[in-house]
C-alpha cells in the first residue's frame, strides 16, 4: 500500500491562510491504514484547525468528510453536491488521490496535507517500511524475493558495495544490507549459483514518466474509442 | 620508473601505485607538488572522483595534469554523478586526453558527503561499469552502437577483504573478473594474517591484486576507522605501536607499520603490488617507500 | 510561524481562577483507585472530573483534543501499572496515544503539560489523591486554557456544556459529511 505522513500542521495552516471554509476529504484506503489520513486522522486535523483558528481569533469553519479511495471516480462523484460551499478543500490522501480529485473539481482549490513517502508493508503498529519502488521490471525471482533497488540504497543489482557493516547498511546503521540479505536467503534456499549471473544494466525507459497501463482486455475498446 | 601501469606488471615486478586527491576549488599548486613528488615514485597515481561525495575538481582534469608532468595516471570512475551517457562519454574523453587506466567503483553514497541533498544516480553498478569499459575497448558503446575508434583500458577495480559478511563480496568479487577486471585495488589491510586467507581465495582468478595500505597517522584514527568505517580493522598491536610511540613521532610509527607490511607483502609473494593512500600525508609517500626497502 | 503563546491571563479577572481538570481513568485500576481514595477519605483537588472508561487503550487523541477544545484546563488517562492492564497492553496504547496527542497540542500552541498520561494501580488510593493535586497545580500554573475564552464569549458567559444524551455509537462514516457544528459542543443552550 502507500504509506504517507501528515505534514506539519504549521505547513498546512499556511496553504489555508485567508480561507474561511474549509472541508477535509479524507481517503479511506492506503493512508488510512498508515494512520495519515482515514477518517480518524482526517477528525483531528480539523480539531488542531478548529483549535488554532479560536486561539488566534480567526473565522473559520472546518467540516469533514472520508470517502472510500481518492483514487477511483465513483468516490469523488458525490462531493460534487457539496464542494461548492468551500473556500478551499485540504485533501488528506496520497499525491495521487490529492491529483485526481482537484482533476474532478478543476475549479476548486485543492491543498494536500500529506507527503507521500512509499509503496510499502506494515512492519508492527505504526512501523512500516518499503518495499517496492515500481520499477517496472521485476527482478524478485533472481534475488530470493528481496528487492536490491529498494533495500539497496545504491540499488546495486549484481551484490554489496564496500560499505557492507556486519550486515548492515553504510548509509543508515539501522538498515540491514540488502544484499546480506539476498546472499543469506538464497543460500538458505540452495540457490547461490543464481547470484552469479551478471544482472545487465536496468532499463530506466520503462519507467518513463508519466506511467499510464491499459490492461489487455481494455486495449481493443480503448483503440476503438480513440 | 614510467613504463606504464600495465606494463609494470607485465614485468612480474612488485607494482606500486599511491593516490592523489582533486583539491576543492582551483588552487593545484600542493596537488602539482604531490604530483611532481610522487610520479617518478611509482607505477601509477590513482585520482580519486569527488571522494567521500565531496565535490572536487573531477578526476580526468587531474589525471591529465599528471600526464603533463610525466606520470601515469589512474582515472577512479564512481557510478554516483553520472548516468550512462555521461560515464561512456567521460571514459572517451579520458581516453583521447592519454588516461589508459580506469578502476571502477560503485562510489560513496550521495548523504555522507557536502551535498547531501543531491540526486544520487547509480544508473550502472561497478561490474556493468566495467562490462561498459570492456565494450567501449571493443569499439562498441553500452547499446550495442559501433563506434569511430574504440578505447584500450586498462580496467580494475576494489574489493574489501575484511568485509562482514565476506561471502557475498567475494560473490561480487568474481563478477567483477568475469566483467574485465584485471586488476584489483584492495580497501586498507592491516592483518597480514587475514589477508592471507584472503589471497587463498582470490589466487584462484586471473587479476593482479594490490593490498590497500592506509597511512596511520594516530592511534585515534586507527580506532576510529574500526569503528566507522566498514571493511577495515586494525589489529589492536598495531594501535598499541602507535600510542607507544612518543608524542610528535607517531606518523613515524605509522610509516614504519606501512613500511613493514610492503616489505612482507613483497618478500612473502603474498600479492602484486601495493597501493597506498596517504591520505592528506601524500608527501610521506616517499619515506613510506623507503621505510619499505 | 512563532506563535504567540497563548496567555496566562484569567478568564476574568474579577472570578478567582479553578481549573477545571478531565480525567480519564480505567475501569480495573485508576477508577478503583478513586474509589479507595473515597473509602479512605481522603482529600484531593475537587478540580477533578473523572471519566470511567474500561480501559485507557480505548482512548483516542481525538476524545483528548476534545477535552481542550471543550475548555478543560488539564486532562490526564490514569491506567494500569506497566504489565498490569487487564486488556494485555491497553495502557502501552494510551501511552502512545497520549504522546501522539501532546505534539497535536504542541502544534496547535497548546501547552502539551496540559496533558499527562499516569499508571495509579487500583490499591493506590493515595496515589490517586497524589496526582491530582499534581494535575491541578499544573493547571493553576499554566492559567487557564485560552480557549476557554472563546467558549465562554461564544456562550455569553456561560461555560456549561449540555450532558451528551445520545452519545454517538462508533461506526464507520465512509462517504458522510460532518459538519463543523456537530464536532462543536453547541454550548449555549
Amino acid at each position: 500500500m502507500i504509506v504517507a505522513e501528515r505534514k506539519p500542521l504549521q505547513q498546512i495552516e499556511a496553504m489555508i491562510e485567508g480561507f474561511e471554509k474549509i472541508l477535509i476529504v479524507g481517503c479511506g484506503t492506503c493512508v488510512a491504514v498508515s494512520m495519515a489520513g482515514g477518517e480518524k486522522e482526517v477528525e483531528e486535523l480539523a480539531a488542531q484547525l478548529r483549535i488554532k483558528a479560536k486561539l488566534q481569533g480567526k473565522p473559520r469553519t472546518v467540516d469533514e468528510i472520508t470517502v472510500t479511495r481518492q483514487c477511483d471516480k465513483e468516490y469523488l462523484e458525490p462531493l460534487a453536491k457539496y464542494l461548492d460551499e468551500y473556500d478551499a478543500v485540504i485533501s488528506t490522501a496520497c499525491g495521487a488521490g490529492v491529483q485526481f480529485l482537484a482533476e474532478r473539481y478543476e475549479g476548486r482549490i485543492v491543498l494536500p496535507a500529506l507527503n507521500t513517502l512509499f509503496i510499502g508493508v506494515t512492519e508492527g503498529p505504526g512501523v512500516w517500511s518499503q518495499r517496492c519502488i515500481a520499477c517496472a521490471d521485476c527482478m524478485l525471482d533472481q534475488t530470493g524475493g528481496i528487492c536490491p533497488m529498494t533495500i539497496c540504497a545504491k540499488n546495486l543489482s549484481n551484490g554489496p558495495c564496500g560499505g557492507t557493516n556486519a550486515g548492515k547498511c553504510e548509509v543508515d546503521g539501522e538498515k540491514d544490507c540488502a544484499w546480506t540479505l539476498i546472499y543469506r536467503r538464497m543460500e538458505k534456499l540452495g540457490r547461490l549459483e543464481y547470484l552469479k549471473k551478471i544482472q545487465p544494466p536496468r532499463d530506466y525507459s520503462l519507467t518513463t514518466k508519466p506511467g499510464r497501463h491499459t490492461h489487455e482486455a481494455f486495449r481493443q475498446s480503448q483503440q476503438e474509442e480513440e | 620508473m614510467v613504463a606504464g601501469f600495465k606494463q609494470a606488471f607485465a614485468q612480474k615486478k612488485f607494482v606500486v601505485t599511491a593516490e592523489v586527491g582533486p583539491p576543492k576549488g582551483t588552487e593545484i599548486s600542493e596537488l602539482l607538488s604531490h604530483i611532481d613528488l610522487l610520479k617518478d615514485r611509482v607505477d601509477g597515481l590513482n585520482v580519486t572522483d569527488n571522494q567521500s561525495s565531496v565535490m572536487r575538481i573531477s578526476s580526468l582534469a587531474v589525471c591529465r595534469l599528471i600526464l603533463d608532468h610525466g606520470g601515469e595516471p589512474i582515472l577512479q570512475l564512481t557510478c554516483r554523478d553520472r548516468n550512462r551517457l555521461a560515464l561512456q562519454s567521460e571514459l572517451l574523453s579520458a581516453w583521447v586526453l592519454g588516461v589508459k587506466n580506469v578502476l571502477c567503483l560503485t562510489g560513496d553514497y550521495i548523504t555522507v558527503g557536502d551535498h547531501p541533498q543531491a540526486k544520487p544516480v547509480f544508473d550502472l553498478d561497478s561490474v556493468q561499469l566495467l562490462q561498459t569499459v570492456g565494450l567501449l575497448n571493443e569499439g562498441k558503446d553500452l547499446a550495442a552502437n559501433e563506434m569511430q575508434g574504440g578505447t584500450g583500458f586498462f580496467a580494475g577495480a576494489v574489493v574489501t577483504p575484511e568485509a562482514d559478511p565476506l561471502e557475498p563480496q567475494m560473490l561480487k568479487f568474481e563478477k567483477k573478473i568475469v566483467a574485465g577486471a584485471r586488476f584489483i585495488q584492495t580497501q586498507a589491510i592491516y592483518d597480514v594474517d587475514n589477508f592471507k586467507r584472503f589471497m587463498e581465495q582470490a589466487r584462484r582468478y586471473d587479476v593482479k591484486i594490490m593490498a590497500g595500505i592506509v597511512l596511520l597517522v594516530t592511534p585515534g584514527m586507527a580506532r576510529y576507522m574500526n569503528k566507522n568505517v566498514p571493511g577495515i580493522f586494525v589489529p589492536e598491536a598495531l594501535i598499541e605501536e602507535m600510542a607507544a610511540a612518543e608524542k610528535g613521532q607517531k606518523i613515524e610509527a605509522g610509516i614504519r607499520i606501512a613500511g613493514r607490511m610492503i616489505r612482507q607483502l613483497r618478500e612473502e609473494k603474498i600479492c602484486d603490488g601495493v597501493h597506498i593512500m596517504a591520505i592528506g600525508k601524500e608527501d610521506r609517500v616517499p619515506d613510506i617507500l623507503k621505510a619499505a626497502e | 510561524m512563532s506563535d504567540t503563546q497563548p496567555g496566562n491571563l484569567p478568564v476574568n479577572a474579577a472570578e478567582p481562577f479553578e481549573p477545571k481538570i478531565v480525567a480519564y481513568c480505567c475501569t480495573y485500576c485508576a477508577y478503583t483507585a478513586a474509589d479507595l481514595a473515597g473509602s479512605m477519605r481522603l482529600e484531593y483537588a475537587p478540580n477533578v472530573r473523572v471519566i470511567q472508561i474500561l480501559c485507557t487503550g480505548k482512548i483516542d487523541a481525538i476524545l483528548l483534543l476534545r477535552a481542550f477544545e471543550d475548555g478543560a484546563d488539564a486532562v490526564y488517562v490514569a491506567g494500569c501499572a506497566l504489565g498490569d492492564c487487564h486488556y494485555m497492553e491497553g495502557n502501552l496504547r494510551a501511552m502512545q496515544t497520549v504522546a501522539h496527542a501532546k505534539h497535536l497540542l504542541q502544534e496547535v500552541g497548546l501547552q502539551p503539560e496540559r496533558l499527562e498520561f499516569f499508571h495509579i494501580p487500583a490499591s493506590a488510593g493515595p496515589l490517586f489523591a497524589q496526582r491530582a493535586d499534581e494535575m491541578t497545580a499544573v493547571a493553576r500554573r499554566l492559567g487557564p486554557n485560552p480557549l476557554r475564552r472563546t467558549i465562554q464569549r461564544d456562550a455569553g458567559g456561560k461555560l456549561i456544556k449540555p450532558p451528551d444524551l445520545h452519545p454517538p455509537l462508533p461506526e464507520a462514516k465512509l462517504g458522510k459529511l460532518i459538519r463543523h457544528a456537530e464536532r462543536v459542543s453547541d454550548v449555549s443552550m
